[in-house]
């Protein structure tokens, strides 16, 4: 196959916008980790509800697009808290499986109930006007509004990161994960830092669902196609670690990118090879710190 | 007193062994089995309107009043071959299921296929879309009701490419169904004097279709072809209109499109799609009544797809078949050669036939999505374009490569 650059920069560019979305869920998944020691399972699911409540509040009360950015996370994310309330915080002291069999339970049945209402084929939600349209790269037709997941995303992500590793109130979360008791000593709610950080985590992947709303069908299962590739992005770059999985989130956007167009076929496996191979390589993660 | 036991016993056992008898022959029990998928991307063209489908035939059929005895029952083969030829097994051995409805997803329908004639049961496909199933995979227990892939590569892919679309490109599910839809267009393409530019396969169940998007758009082809279904075919649609595929001038065909699926995409982005259906709800005054009961025995209200419609229209002559047999013989391939003899007519498919190679025949229809404003009312989507007459719609006979016509 002769190599031609101009669909080679296109596809990376694709990639790119591929890996905003990983690096936004994977973003979640490994701030919920890292505070909080639990594999989220549950995170398709809230993905997947962000889209629909993006589309609820278009469809019911009439509210569009850019107040949804804000109003589908945060409705999410509460949801999210209650349930760190309610179920995750019995379970905060014991192994890792207690909290992945739970949270992989509570996503089947939050998309099973989806479904029942919602059926399979899913529900459509269109692009918002100012955001209609694309540009002319010359290599590539861009739509405006992929552009415009890439660059938000970005700006989220880092936001994210400067939070929680450059700011007073992460340098909190951070002490209140390595010793929770001394960090209540200093009179610190850490149990409600706790759920805020899961509600946090739960908004990022509500937030990546309302960005990829107009691309991708509004359909109960779309978190669950999707998070099995992001759970193989989080282990790639590291369980637990921020910049990792934002880094590794884009970069294996690309790889699949290219994938699709050298070998296309591939595409779906292509994440998994590389899992396999930085296992075997690096146990804990591109960057993460060894267990 | 013992005499009397004797005697009864005797009698007893002679009674028993009579109705045995009878019971293997012949009786008036008939179980069918819906196997479709039910939770995955074709759960809503099959799914539980199928299974409501094969109820509503069982129910229509007359047959319950006559004294018969028919079940019911669904189950999921979550697109996997292996789980859905094992179910069939079990439905086959263990639940003494006579007949098997529906199988979306041609690669379970290939599997269950070669099940259903070891096992000598009747397989009555709707869902599937490979042509392989009436060629080089036909069986004499397995009747192809709906629709097929030569058929929809016949409807739209000729009258694309006679209206001038006449380079193509493909998008490919990479599958028995998606392959098979590729091979049939291309040929119908060539037929019509047209070329094929190019191709790219993508796995099934893909939510990102701009890399293939990107490589369609460069083969600057005049058609992309989607030889995908369900959900695959949506996104891609979508999509497509997102990176200005359409404005610039090259045409999406949809090679299968369902209503559910112009329902997922909405009217907006669909409008003007060209696509190949045999069954449409608004079609005449039969199939709205029909409708209008199926509908409201939906959770969503949704009116039948073609896939539901040939579950039904395909029971209701399976049932006939086996009302002038007198009985249920539970002999597959005896029934399907009833089948085949009699002409068929129900109210939604109307007259056809079925032939030897398993194949039943209908018209198809050229439809055309409407634009928004030309929909009247929730799930009034379509515009006919033109009707295929049932002698063109499907494989010529002589055509066939199913060994079951060189006997």
């Amino acid at each position: 196959m002769s190599i031609n650059l101009q669909a080679l920069s296109a596809q990376l560019l694709v990639g790119l916008i591929n890996g905003s979305f990983y690096a936004l869920l994977s973003l979640g998944l490994a701030v919920i980790f890292g505070m909080l020691n639990i594999i989220n399972f549950a995170h398709g699911a809230v993905y997947m509800m962000g889209a629909f409540a993006a589309y609820f509040l278009l469809n019911v009360a009439g509210i569009g697009y850019w107040p949804a950015l804000i109003l589908a996370p945060l409705a999410v994310g509460i949801f999210g808290m209650i349930l760190e309330r309610t179920m995750l915080k019995w379970i905060s002291g014991l192994d890792h499986l207690y909290g992945l069999l739970l949270t992989f339970g509570l996503a089947l049945i939050i998309q099973g109930v989806f479904q029942n209402y919602f059926g399979s084929s899913g529900l459509p939600y269109a692009i918002p006007d100012q955001l209609k349209g694309g540009v002319n790269l010359g290599f590539m037709f861009l739509p405006i509004y992929r552009g415009w997941v890439v660059i938000f995303s970005l700006v989220v992500c880092l936001a994210t990161w400067f939070l929680i590793e450059r700011t007073r109130l992460g340098a909190y979360l951070r002490a209140a994960t390595e010793n929770p008791t001394l960090v209540r000593a200093f009179g610190i709610n850490v149990p409600r830092m706790i759920t805020l950080t899961y509600g946090l985590g739960v908004g990022l992947a509500a937030l990546a669902g309302v960005l990829s709303a107009p691309i991708n069908q509004v359909r109960p299962l779309m978190g669950a196609d999707l998070i099995i590739v992001v759970f193989a992005v989080v282990v790639i770059g590291g369980m637990g670690s921020i910049m990792g999985s934002i880094i590794t989130g884009f970069a294996l956007g690309i790889v699949e990118g290219l994938t699709k167009y050298f070998y296309p076929e591939a595409s779906n496996t292509v994440v998994f090879v590389l899992m396999v191979l930085v296992l075997l390589v690096k146990p804990s993660g591109l960057t993460g710190r060894a267990a | 007193m013992r005499k009397s036991t004797i005697a009864a016993t005797l009698l007893g056992s002679a009674l028993s062994v009579v109705s045995m008898s009878i019971a293997s022959a012949q009786d008036k029990v008939v179980k069918i089995g819906a196997l479709s998928d039910q939770s995955g991307l074709y759960s809503d063209l099959a799914g539980a309107g199928s299974t409501l489908a094969a109820q509503m035939a069982a129910e229509d059929s007359g047959l319950m009043a006559k004294g018969w005895k028919i079940d019911v029952i669904s189950g999921d083969h979550q697109n996997k071959p292996d789980i859905g030829a094992n179910l069939a097994r079990q439905w086959f051995d263990v639940d003494k299921v006579d007949v098997i409805v529906d199988v979306p997803n041609s690669g379970v329908a290939l599997a269950v296929n070669n099940v259903v004639k070891e096992k000598n049961g009747v397989f009555l496909n709707s869902g599937a879309g490979t042509s392989d199933l009436t060629n080089a995979q036909c069986s004499p227990n397995t009747v192809h009701w709906t629709y097929d892939t030569y058929n929809l590569a016949y409807g739209t892919g000729t009258a694309l490419t006679k209206a001038g679309g006449d380079s193509w490109f493909f998008l490919t599910a990479d599958y028995a169904f998606g392959a098979a839809l590729e091979r049939d267009t291309t040929n119908a393409v060539k037929a019509a004097g047209g070329k094929v530019a190019g191709s790219v396969k993508h796995p099934l169940n893909s939510s990102d279709f701009s890399s293939f998007l990107l490589q369609a758009q460069s083969s600057k082809a005049k058609v992309i072809g989607l030889a995908n279904a369900g959900g695959d075919t949506s996104n891609a649609i979508k999509q497509a209109h997102e990176f200005g595929i359409t404005s610039g001038g090259q045409k999406m065909a949809a090679l299968l499109l369902f209503i559910t699926d112009v329902k997922a995409i909405g009217l907006d982005l669909a409008q003007g799609l060209n696509f190949t259906e045999t069954f449409y709800w608004d079609a005449n005054d039969d199939t709205r009544a029909f409708s209008k009961k199926f509908a409201a025995r939906m959770k969503n209200g949704a009116p039948p797809s073609m896939v539901q419609a040939g579950v039904y229209s395909s029971l209701i002559h399976y049932l006939k078949a086996l009302d002038s047999m007198g009985g249920n013989p539970h002999d597959g391939a005896k029934v399907v050669a009833k089948m085949k003899d009699m002409p068929t007519d129900d109210v939604l498919f109307g007259k056809g036939s079925i032939q030897p190679n398993g194949r039943k025949i209908h018209p198809a229809f050229l439809f055309e999505v409407k634009k928004p404003a030309e929909s009247k009312a929730p799930w009034d989507f379509y515009k006919l374009v033109a009707t295929i007459p049932a002698d063109q719609a499907f494989t010529p006979l002589d055509k066939s490569t199913c060994p079951l016509l060189r006997k």
